[in-house]
């Protein structure tokens, strides 16, 4: 069955190329679009979990915090399931360490009668945990204690970049779907378009006892088809973009094998889909 | 084989097109379906085909009811019971052997047994010479013994003949009912529609079911009985 359902679909693409080429050429330029927001919301995704490594919540401590008061909030906060560990820096410790940091700069740091810095607690977070929401509710709970001054953790980059996936997610998603449904109506048209066109041989078909799976097959092959022959003409389109972008805004990662099967398969999907609502609709007339 | 039990059928826009309709057709059969146009003669074989169902009553055909058959048997019922009208339906694009293998091809037959199948066939209706015709290249009678071929291709046990003969001469008349006649001699039932009243007259001896608006009025063989 399956090389006559084949060979009916191919026959179908030489009777109406330009449809086909057309219905392939709108599922390309989706998955074009979604394929673009994707390596954006992989590259985000890829920047948000190096620094995700790094961050940190900084509780500054009170200048009359009692040592045992320190210990003990380190201690606790130390038991938090989101916390990896924490580490106590007293003033001194603080002192030394901006100026080597400071560099150049040390000597208005070392010429100060009194020391400036306060003491702090340096908290770092459980790999998987540094998310927007886990560092803040941390934050919040560390910021309850009374040693506590002010604790500082980046929320504002840490929401932008946070914010900055969604986007990049939810762009891909709704230019995505919106250009998949355009697509998805081509390929309706072109299938209806096949059916009409054959419409004499499938009341034959029927006629003489076809099964109403070998009267849809090469209908459902030729949807399939064109939906994987325009998975195959973005994914070059998108690599050349990819490497125009990398070589002359910024280095960028490339998306990983599973993502471009997945979309290869994906236009496979919606061209399946498009036809089998096609078949439903108008074979049912003939 | 056939039976129709208490069969009514309705169109919506169109009313009653069968009405209180029963008979039964036996294995090896050929039976005259006569009556004039509208007369329900098309509605009988569209329900035996079960391209149509009964608005009320039962149509049994070999062992499928019209109660209980399910879609994908219907695909199973057609190879037994095949259909030739009055327009041939031939596709206009392929030759004679072509059209005939068609059937084959859609019913799932392999291709090793398509092409010496098609030629017997063709050779059955008498149309060897002609297998690499299309359909327009042929006359009238020739056109329907390719659609006769085709309609035997899966080795059917009842034809249903929708005024096969409408369009066609006397003679190429004369020469397709031969043609059933002698299909229906190797033992497959036919069922002829038709509202050519000679040719019924002429084959006394063949049992006639005549309908007029959606009643059936006469079963000869009950007359004879």
């Amino acid at each position: 069955m399956l090389p006559y359902a084949l060979r009916e679909a191919l026959n179908s693409f030489r009777r109406a190329p330009l449809l086909v080429g057309l219905s392939a050429g709108m599922i390309a330029l989706s998955l074009f679009v979604v394929g673009l927001f994707g390596i954006a919301a992989y590259n985000v995704d890829h920047v948000l979990r190096r620094v995700e490594e790094r961050v940190e919540i900084v509780a500054y401590l009170r200048d009359n915090a009692r040592a045992n008061a320190i210990e003990l909030a380190r201690n606790e906060i130390a038991m938090y399931p989101e916390v990896l560990d924490v580490v106590y820096i007293s003033r001194e410790q603080a002192l030394e360490i901006a100026r080597q940091e400071l560099g150049e700069l040390h000597s208005m740091v070392v010429e100060l009668d009194v020391n400036p810095l306060p003491a702090s607690l340096e908290v770092r977070l459980q790999p998987g945990l540094r998310d927007a929401r886990a560092v803040r509710d941390v934050a919040d709970r560390i910021a309850a204690y009374p040693i506590v001054e002010e604790v500082l953790y980046g929320q504002d980059w840490l929401d932008k970049i946070f914010l900055l996936r969604r986007i990049a997610g939810a762009a891909a998603g709704v230019l995505g779907g919106a250009f998949a449904v355009v697509a998805a109506l081509i390929i309706g048209a072109a299938v209806r378009m096949a059916i009409f066109a054959r419409r004499d041989e499938i009341t034959i078909m029927r006629l003489v006892g076809a099964t109403e799976s070998f009267v849809q097959g090469p209908f459902l092959i030729e949807g399939l088809l064109t939906g994987l022959l325009g998975g195959l003409i973005a994914l070059p389109a998108l690599f050349i973009t990819y490497r125009a972008l990398s070589d002359s805004v910024f280095a960028l990662e490339w998306m990983p094998d599973l993502w471009i099967l997945g979309g290869i398969l994906g236009g496979g999907l919606v061209g399946l889909l498009a036809s089998l609502l096609a078949v439903h609709r108008h074979l049912r007339a003939i | 084989m056939i039976r129709f039990d208490h069969v009514h059928k309705e169109y919506p826009r169109v009313g009653l097109a069968l009405n209180d309709v029963s008979f039964e057709i036996q294995k090896g059969e050929f039976v005259f379906l006569t009556g004039h146009s509208g007369a329900g003669k098309s509605t009988i074989l569209r329900l035996i085909h079960m391209a149509d169902w009964p608005t009320s009553g039962e149509v049994r055909v070999s062992g499928f009811s019209s109660e209980t058959i399910r879609r994908r048997e219907i695909a199973i019922l057609r190879r037994k019971v095949s259909f030739i009208f009055q327009d041939f339906r031939l596709l206009p694009d392929r030759t004679a052997a072509e059209n005939v293998a068609f059937a084959l091809e859609v019913t799932g037959a392999h291709r090793s047994v398509i092409h010496s199948k098609v030629n017997r066939l063709l050779a059955q209706v008498g149309l060897s010479t002609k297998a690499g015709a299309y359909p327009n290249e042929l006359s009238g009678g020739e056109r329907q013994r390719v659609a006769v071929a085709r309609a035997l291709a899966n080795d059917p046990i009842i034809l249903l003949a929708d005024e096969p003969t409408g369009n066609l001469d006397e003679r190429a008349t004369r020469g397709v009912f031969e043609l059933l006649r002698d299909i229906n001699a190797a033992g497959m039932a036919v069922l002829f529609a038709t509202h050519d009243l000679e040719l019924v007259r002429a084959n006394p001896h063949i049992r006639v079911l005549e309908l007029e608006h959606g009643r059936l009025i006469r079963d000869s063989a009950k007359e004879r009985a």
